[in-house]
């Protein structure tokens, strides 16, 4: 570890101080004078058509200053999505209007259908019961396939059907990929559902409006991964805002996930209330609210063909999934099944062929979107599903049919759409093998089953793409929006820096690794190097945080700026040491002139910049800040090798997860404590998505698991002790730092391996099962083994 | 929640007082009633909060019996009776999770008589006397399917009285999200009868398996239980387990508890 706390040191995290005891600064910790509170009255019922709805009563209630309905917000727009995907044939897909409050139908259960705004929450709440809404049920669409046959309860009355999109990749191959599979020696065929997941952020959603009469300016304050996208979003699309008249602002955010990418109706209303009432209008979400409003994750149904020969070696692959995407499109939604999905189906093998078919259907459910992962869990978990049970069918051992087909030369690329920069799998592996002791499974399996427990080993490979690039690249690929990152580095009179970045920290430890950089670029204490992210007034245009690209795309933007800063500094060190800037170099916090003991301070160059008597003003402006906009010239591509031990009950179909090691490659590492911190959240994940969650709604669209008593969150007992490794780095060939980013792999590569190991336990215990849908909770694998 | 006074009387003649009008409710721990109060399922006008009242505090032990006041909190049983009926004490000691534990109450979780809630297997497994203000109540006429009980308005427990077994275990099968009982057993045995009392499995409620109960008297082992389970019919299906399973569940969680109990 460096000591002096730069780059590859595990640094505590500053913003721990703050978070731990008690005094971060979360959004509804912000009261402005004079607030009033918005109460959303929520459809209970999944799909009707709206007859009437009778305010009067509520607006006379008690501290009530406005009831809004849809009628109120007739002159603006819908909520709007950011990605169109455009269909096998050429058309674009089918994008119905998502009002800000419900317009005429009601479509899942949580969408709000009138506003209550008043002087207190109390009241806000009282007078939504007084309001009296007539709605006459429609039949409810849930079920996927039912809802794409002929003549289906539509969704959308104003849509041809509720099939959003019917997606190939690559569309080309399609014919090629038919013929491979029906010539190949061996086809090994899954059917797999990846269940619907709520993210559960420890933070609810919250939003405060406010209007500025005096300068007509209005400010939001979100619970939000990127506050510029929901200025952009909400500005130019919802409310018809200029951006110069309007600031977001996201402070400290108890988590992300996913969840909090998206523009959400509330956000729009409390901004537009605020004028409106005239007064602040602050809302915030009640754990139920989060259940049936925040945008959830996953809920794929797929089969997947994966096509071999007789030494197990992959000829081809096809897929065919339905992908929900709830009753709206949800602000990426469309992206999450295609782009980050599909082109990800090679996974970390030479499978030449790949036809990837996914069909969107909109369902009276709430919208699903991108949850951490987002569409290469579902990739990575039929993939390495389907190379587990063929290495089964074939008796080959699940390692070794990995090794066989292992990429091992890069840049590699594959047949759908990416290209692979670095990489070393069989290394990856090695560690794997190591780190999991798989040569004592047969001791442990032995010990276990004079306990009377059944033990399985399972592994897994995965690979995702982070920080999506270049942006004219996801332009062609339907993105409305660009995928650059943003900084400025504001080096300050007496040498300590500010860098104002466009990524946005829920969690990341931004804080704490962000100066990590800055401090070995320059060779100043990190504690010199302050981090401003999360409003719009303060830092450039930027995009936020999700998809595991703040290091990689906003680290990137911030070395750029840096580098900037250092070149200029560097000519004006010349300046003062009477020497050429090319013989300038920068160490330890001091310039020298190679070759002599002449040198500046750091501190007395930036003093210099901003107190310029002895200064090039003829050549150089005063000053030291630059910024910089990163644009990636490609994906990064994080791999990594888990396994894990389970032990099943067979009396009670309990899982428990006794051992699990992750061995991953992110490329070079700022903070590998921040690193293990990130995996182990992730695999808590993975474990909980593989074992426990799952958002369910009844044949009528009632959400049946609405609150904890019903939706399992893993539990500290619930996690094993990990054993994480990142040793077989292969940094990243186009970005400064190498790096490759790491805030996903954890929930991408787990939910397979635990399922692997579950069947192989099952199997080896005599049990003719092959596959158990998630999450395998005790009664599903205690009826599998039942047969 | 809606607005709602709250008393709180020191003496239990005051709260039976205070409860004689039709919308007022007795508060104990509030780990059932104020979670549905802040969900607006539930508005009494008053509530008389009994964590007050001296009446019902405390645990006292008798000859061959325990008392415990109906204000009792888990936690308080845990600890209290970790030596002299661990069975119990364990069994308070996995309710819930500690901020659970030092609220919930022992009378107010009898009271609510929630279908998945461990203290009625201990109270009906236990063969436990239910005292309330006005007169005892053996287990076995006390709980009358889901969150019914024997109690009459204005009715309220005030202590529960456990004779001591000669050997009791409580083993329980944990539903994934609430970790309230998927299939709880309470055995006891007292010389030579066992009672054995399920929670979290059926339909009406806590209920004594007796076919257990008689393959257990002749034979208290695990053993004698061996292939038994209850009817699945009027098990509980949901999305947590089927009938068969917690029907299934219901006599590998007896085993267990014998086996603790008998060992």
């Amino acid at each position: 570890m460096p000591a002096d706390g730069g780059i590859g040191a595990s640094t505590r995290r500053r913003e721990d101080v703050r978070f731990l005891t008690g005094q971060g600064r979360y959004t509804d910790d912000i009261n402005i004078h004079n607030q009033a509170h918005v109460f959303f009255l929520r459809s209970d019922m999944a799909h009707g058509r709206i007859n009437g709805i009778d305010i009067s009563a509520a607006e006379k209630m008690p501290g009530v200053l406005k009831v809004f309905t849809a009628a109120d917000f007739a002159e603006v727009g819908g909520i709007p999505c950011g990605w169109q995907v455009t269909d096998r044939f050429g058309e674009p897909m089918q994008e119905p209007k998502h009002p800000v409050l419900a317009e005429g139908f009601v479509r899942h259960v949580g969408e709000p259908i009138a506003a209550v705004v008043a002087d207190t929450l109390q009241q806000a709440r009282d007078a939504a019961e007084a309001i009296e809404v007539d709605i006459e049920a429609l039949p409810a669409v849930v079920d996927m396939a039912a809802a794409l046959e002929d003549g289906a309860q539509k969704v959308h009355e104003d849509l041809k059907s509720n099939l959003c999109y019917d997606w190939g990749f690559v569309e080309e191959n399609r014919d090629a990929v038919d013929e491979a599979i029906r010539k190949a020696p061996h086809v090994t065929t899954l059917e797999l559902v990846n269940q619907r997941l709520v993210a559960n952020p420890v933070e609810p959603r919250v939003a405060i409006g406010v209007h500025d009469r005096a300068d007509d300016e209005y400010t939001l304050y979100t619970t939000s991964q990127n506050p510029h996208v929901i200025r952009l979003l909400m500005g130019a699309f919802v409310l018809g805002i200029p951006e110069h008249k309007l600031r977001v602002v996201s402070p400290d955010v108890g988590g992300g996930f996913g969840t909090k990418i998206f523009h959400y109706q509330e956000e729009a209303f409390c901004t537009f209330a605020a004028k409106v009432v005239n007064r602040p209008v602050k809302w915030r979400a009640s754990r139920s609210e989060a259940f049936m409003s925040d945008a959830q994750g996953r809920d794929h149904v797929t089969k997947i063909e994966l096509a071999l020969d007789e030494e197990g070696h992959f000829l081809a692959i096809r897929t065919s999934t339905l992908a929900n995407m709830g009753a709206y499109l949800s602000t990426f939604a469309p992206s999450v099944p295609t782009w980050l999905h599909g082109t990800l189906m090679a996974g970390n093998y030479r499978t030449p062929l790949i036809y990837v078919n996914v069909r969107a259907v909109f369902t009276n459910t709430v919208p699903v979107d991108a949850y951490r992962g987002a569409g290469r869990p579902e990739a990575t978990f039929q993939l390495e599903r389907v190379i587990d049970k063929a290495a089964r069918e074939l008796g080959i051992d699940p390692v070794e049919i990995r090794r066989r087909n292992f990429i091992t030369e890069f840049p590699y690329e594959t047949p759908v759409a990416l290209t692979y920069d670095t990489g070393d799998y069989h290394a990856t592996m090695d560690k794997l093998m190591e780190l999991a002791d798989r040569d004592g499974f047969e001791a442990r399996a032995a010990e276990s089953k004079k306990r009377g427990r059944l033990r399985g080993f399972g592994v897994n490979c995965y690979i995702e793409a982070c920080g999506i690039a270049p942006s004219n690249l996801v332009g062609q690929l339907g993105a409305r929006a660009g995928l650059y990152e943003s900084a400025t580095v504001r080096v300050n009179a007496t040498g300590s820096v500010t860098v104002m970045t466009g990524s946005h920290s829920h969690g990341q430890g931004h804080e704490t690794a962000f100066p990590q950089v800055i401090a070995s670029m320059i060779g100043i204490d990190p504690s010199q190097v302050e981090i401003v992210h999360g409003d719009t007034a303060r830092v450039p245009m930027g995009m936020g945080t999700y998809g595991s690209r703040s290091l990689a795309v906003g680290g990137s933007a911030m070395v750029r700026a840096a580098e900037k800063v250092i070149d200029k500094a560097r000519k004006i060190a010349a300046h003062l040491l009477e020497a050429s800037a090319e013989d300038i170099e920068l160490k330890e916090g001091r310039f020298t002139v190679k070759g002599t003991d002449k040198s500046v301070a750091w501190g007395d160059v930036t003093l210099a910049a901003y107190v310029p008597h002895n200064y090039p003003l003829e050549d150089l402006e005063p000053g030291l800040e630059e910024t910089a906009f990163y644009d990636p010239a490609n994906f990064t591509y994080p791999a990594g090798a888990y396994a894990c031990e389970v032990e099943v009950d067979p009396e009670t179909g309990k899982v428990t997860v006794e051992r699990f090691a992750a061995v991953d490659d992110f490329g070079t590492i700022v903070n590998p404590m921040i690193v293990d911190g990130q995996v182990h959240g992730g695999l808590g994940q993975g474990i909980g998505q593989a074992l426990l969650e799952g958002c369910v709604y009844d044949d009528e669209g009632q959400l049946l698991t609405a609150s904890y008593m019903d939706y399992a969150m893993p539990r500290a007992d619930d996690l094993p002790f990990y054993s994480v490794d990142h040793s077989c780095a292969t940094p990243c060939t186009h970005n400064p730092l190498g790096v490759k980013g790491c805030g996903e792999a954890g929930c991408i590569g787990s939910p397979p391996t635990i399922v692997n190991a579950v069947v192989d336990a099952l199997q080896r215990a005599g049990h003719d099962v092959t596959h158990i849908d998630m999450p395998l909770t005790p009664s599903r694998v205690w009826a599998a083994m039942q047969g | 929640m809606y607005e709602v006074i709250i008393t709180r009387p020191r003496t239990l003649a005051e709260a039976i007082d205070l409860l004689g009008s039709d919308e007022s409710q007795p508060l104990a721990g509030g780990q059932t009633l104020i979670p549905t109060m802040k969900q607006r399922l539930a508005a009494p006008e008053t509530l008389v909060s009994l964590s007050g009242v001296k009446e019902l505090a405390g645990i006292t032990r008798g000859d061959g019996e325990i008392t415990i006041g109906a204000t009792a909190t888990h936690a308080e049983v845990a600890r209290e009776l970790a030596d002299s009926y661990p069975a119990l004490a364990a069994l308070a000691g996995n309710i819930g999770d500690p901020a659970v534990r030092n609220r919930g109450t022992i009378g107010g979780s009898l009271a609510n008589n929630d279908p998945a809630a461990d203290y009625p297997a201990g109270a009906l497994g236990g063969n436990a006397t239910i005292i309330t203000n006005d007169r005892e109540i053996p287990a076995d006429q006390f709980f009358g399917g889901m969150f019914t009980t024997a109690l009459l308005e204005g009715e309220i427990i005030t202590a529960v009285k456990f004779p001591l077994p000669d050997a009791a275990a409580y083993a329980k099968f944990d539903q994934p999200a609430s970790r309230f009982a998927l299939a709880g057993v309470f055995v006891a045995r007292f010389g030579d009868v066992v009672r054995v009392a399920v929670t979290g499995a059926s339909e009406e409620g806590v209920f004594r398996w007796e076919a257990a109960e008689q393959a257990l008297s002749g034979d208290f082992s695990a053993a004698a239980l061996d292939g038994m389970k209850p009817d699945a019919v009027g098990m509980i299906g949901d999305l947590h387990g089927s009938p068969e399973y917690r029907a299934h569940l219901v006599g590998v969680m007896a085993r267990r508890a014998v086996a603790v109990a008998a060992g």
